[in-house]
C-alpha cells in the first residue's frame, strides 16, 4: 500500500469580483491524483504557476483544498477533525522554500528547533535540549551555536535548521518544497547530499516540489511533471527523461541548459493550442502516464 | 587587436570588505565572456564598476576600465553619462525594479534614445515599435502602451533587452538576465541573446551563477570566487579541464552524473 495517496484533488480560487468585475476561478490544482510509496522521493515538476506547490500545501491542509481525497496510511486526512489532523501532522512535515522568511527572526535557533516539541508536549524541558542538540548534529550544525539568531547562519545552515525542525517529531514523510532554490549551487550540493542521506539515515518518504530538472533527475524515483493545475504526465525518473511522451514534458526537457558547451541544442516550442488540457491520463507502459490522445 | 573591453587591476571596496580584488580581463569584439561566481563573489560589483554605478558605500579605489581605449574610470560623470547606453547597453537581473512603474514601455525605450539624441519626439515612438518587433514582442504597436506591471516576466526582460540596444552601443552587460525566470521563458531569453549579438553586432559580458547558461552562450568564461578572478579560459578548456579547486568544486555541485550518488561540491578553501 502507498504510504500517502492523492486522488483527485482539486483547489479552485476565487480572484476578483470587484465593483465591475465578474469573479473567475482560477483552477490552481484541478483533478490531481498520484499516490506516493514507502521510501521513494516522488518529485512534483512544473514551472510557475502550474500548482505543485499548492498541491503540497493541500496535502498538510495548510490550505484547505476545494475537493479530493488524501490519504496517509490508508486514512483520509481531509476528514480530520483539526485536533486529529494537527496530531497527523506529527508525521508529516514541510520544509520550506525560503530560509529567510520561514524562520521567525525573533526565536533563538534553539528555540525554532525545539517549538514542535513543546507544542506536541513531548520531553522533559532536559530532553527537549538534548533533542535539539542530537537534532543540530543530526543536520550537521554545530550545537555550539543553539542560541543563535537565524540572521547568524548563513542560507544553508538556515535551510538546515528548517530541516532539523521538520525532523523533530521524528515524521515518516516530509514534504520539501524547492528546499535548495534559494541557495548557491555548493551550498545546493551539500544541502541535497544532506537530505539523501536523512533519507537512508531515519527511512524517510520525500515528496520533492521543484523546477530544476537536472536536481529532480538526480535525487527522484518517480516524477509528475505538472502544467495549468494538472499532471501531464507521471512515471519512472528516467522513463521521464529519456522517453517523454507529453508535448510539455518535451519542450520543458529542451529548455534545460545544458552543462556542456557541445551538447547539441534542439530547443522544442511548446504550441498551447494543441494541448488538450481535458485528456485523461492514459498510461504508456508500466507505471508511466501521459495526457496524451 | 585591441580588446573591446579591458579591466585591469581593478578594485571596488565596501568599507573593509574587498568586494572586487585586483580583477583584471579582456573582452573582445564579437565575443561573450561569462563571469561566473556564487553570491558575493563580487561579479555583479564588478559590472556596476564598470559603468561606474556602485552604490554607496561602495568605492572604485584603483585599477583601469578601459573600453575602447579610453579609461572609464578618468571620465567626467558627464562623459560617462554618454557612454552608458550608448557605448556599453546593461540588462538588469529584475526586470521589474528596473523598469519606472509609472512609465510606459514605449516611454522607457524613447527616453534612451531622446538622451543620446538619437530620435526626435515625433519619431521616438516608430523606433521604440520597432525595437519591440526587433526583441520579438507580438504586437508590438500595442504593447508599447502598456505599463510594467502588464507584462509577463520574460516579456520584461525583452523590454530590457530594447531598452539596452537602443542606442546600439557595441557592448551589453547583462547581469543575470535569466535568473528570475521559468525554464522554458529562460530559455527563449538566452536564445534571444543570441540572436541579438549576432543581428547587432553585440559583444556581450554576461553575469550569472548558472554553469547551464555558461555552457549556453558564452565563449568565454571567468570564475570568480570572493572577489578575485580565480580561473579563466575558453569555455571547453573550463568545462573539460578545470584547473582551479573551486572550479571544479561548482561543476561538480551540479546535479548530474549517476542519479542518487552524493554530489562532490566545494572542498574546504584549506585543502586548495
Amino acid at each position: 500500500m502507498a504510504l500517502v495517496e492523492v486522488r483527485n484533488l482539486v483547489k479552485h480560487f476565487e480572484r476578483g469580483g470587484g465593483l465591475f468585475r465578474e469573479k473567475s476561478i482560477v483552477r490552481a490544482v484541478d483533478n490531481v491524483s498520484f499516490s506516493v510509496e514507502q521510501g521513494e522521493t516522488f518529485a512534483l515538476v512544473g514551472e510557475s504557476g502550474s500548482g505543485k506547490s499548492t498541491t503540497g500545501r493541500c496535502m498538510l491542509r495548510l490550505i484547505e483544498p476545494t475537493s479530493g481525497e488524501v490519504t496517509f496510511r490508508g486514512e483520509n486526512v481531509l476528514g480530520f477533525s483539526s485536533a486529529r489532523m494537527r496530531a497527523a501532522r506529527r508525521d508529516m512535515q514541510m520544509v520550506f522554500q525560503d530560509p529567510y522568511s520561514s524562520l521567525n527572526p525573533r526565536m533563538r535557533a534553539s528555540t525554532i528547533v525545539e517549538e514542535p516539541l513543546v507544542i506536541h508536549d513531548i520531553g522533559s524541558k532536559a530532553e527537549r535540549r538534548d533533542r535539539v542538540a542530537d537534532l543540530f548534529k543530526l543536520v550537521g550544525l554545530d550545537p555550539a551555536h543553539l542560541d543563535r539568531y537565524p540572521h547568524a547562519f548563513s542560507g544553508g545552515q538556515r535551510q538546515r535548521i528548517g530541516l532539523a525542525r521538520a525532523l523533530a517529531l521524528n515524521p515518516s514523510f516530509i514534504i520539501a518544497d524547492e528546499p535548495v532554490s534559494a541557495l548557491d549551487v555548493s551550498i545546493q550540493a551539500q544541502v541535497i547530499n544532506l537530505l539523501m542521506d536523512l533519507q537512508e539515515q531515519l527511512k524517510l518518504t520525500y515528496l520533492f516540489i521543484a523546477h530544476d530538472l537536472r536536481l529532480v533527475r538526480h535525487i527522484s524515483n518517480r516524477v509528475a511533471v505538472m502544467y495549468l493545475g494538472r499532471i501531464v504526465e507521471m512515471g519512472r525518473t528516467a522513463e521521464i527523461f529519456d522517453n517523454a511522451q507529453h508535448a510539455y514534458t518535451r519542450a520543458l526537457l529542451s529548455a534545460v541548459p545544458a552543462t556542456d558547451p557541445d551538447a547539441p541544442r534542439a530547443r522544442i516550442e511548446l504550441d498551447p493550442a494543441l494541448v488538450n488540457r481535458e485528456a485523461p491520463l492514459r498510461q504508456v507502459s508500466e507505471g508511466h502516464f501521459a495526457a496524451v490522445q | 587587436m585591441e580588446p573591446l573591453l579591458k579591466v585591469e587591476n581593478l578594485r571596488t571596496v565596501f568599507g573593509p570588505v574587498e568586494a572586487v580584488n585586483d580583477v583584471s580581463f579582456e573582452l573582445h569584439k564579437g565575443e561573450t565572456l561569462g563571469l561566473v561566481g556564487e553570491s558575493g563573489s563580487g561579479k555583479s560589483v564588478t559590472a556596476f564598476s564598470i559603468i561606474r554605478l556602485v552604490q554607496d558605500p561602495g568605492r572604485i579605489v584603483s585599477g583601469r576600465v578601459l573600453f575602447q581605449g579610453k579609461d572609464l574610470l578618468a571620465l567626467s560623470e558627464e562623459e560617462m553619462r554618454q557612454v552608458r547606453g550608448a557605448g556599453i547597453g546593461f540588462v538588469f537581473q529584475e526586470p521589474m525594479a528596473a523598469l519606472n512603474p509609472v512609465m510606459k514601455v514605449g516611454a522607457h525605450i524613447a527616453e534612451a534614445l531622446l538622451v543620446h539624441g538619437l530620435a526626435t519626439r515625433s519619431d521616438a515612438r516608430g523606433r521604440a515599435i520597432e525595437l519591440l518587433r526587433a526583441v520579438k514582442i507580438v504586437d508590438p504597436e500595442r504593447r508599447v502602451d502598456d505599463y510594467p506591471h502588464q507584462l509577463s516576466g520574460g516579456m520584461r526582460q525583452r523590454v530590457m533587452m530594447a531598452i539596452a540596444i537602443a542606442c546600439r552601443p557595441p557592448l551589453v552587460i547583462a547581469d543575470e538576465p535569466t535568473t528570475a525566470l521559468d525554464v522554458t521563458v529562460q530559455a527563449q531569453i538566452l536564445d534571444l541573446l543570441r540572436e541579438m549579438k549576432r543581428e547587432f553586432d553585440l559583444s556581450l559580458l554576461l553575469i550569472t551563477h548558472d554553469f547551464g547558461v555558461i555552457a549556453e552562450t558564452a565563449d568565454r568564461v571567468a570564475v570568480m570566487y570572493r572577489g578575485k578572478i580565480v580561473e579563466q579560459g575558453p569555455v571547453r578548456d573550463i568545462f573539460r579541464n578545470p584547473q582551479h579547486p573551486y572550479t571544479r568544486g561548482l561543476l561538480a555541485s551540479i546535479p548530474g552524473g549517476e542519479p542518487g550518488t552524493r554530489l562532490k561540491g566545494v572542498q574546504a578553501e584549506t585543502s586548495w
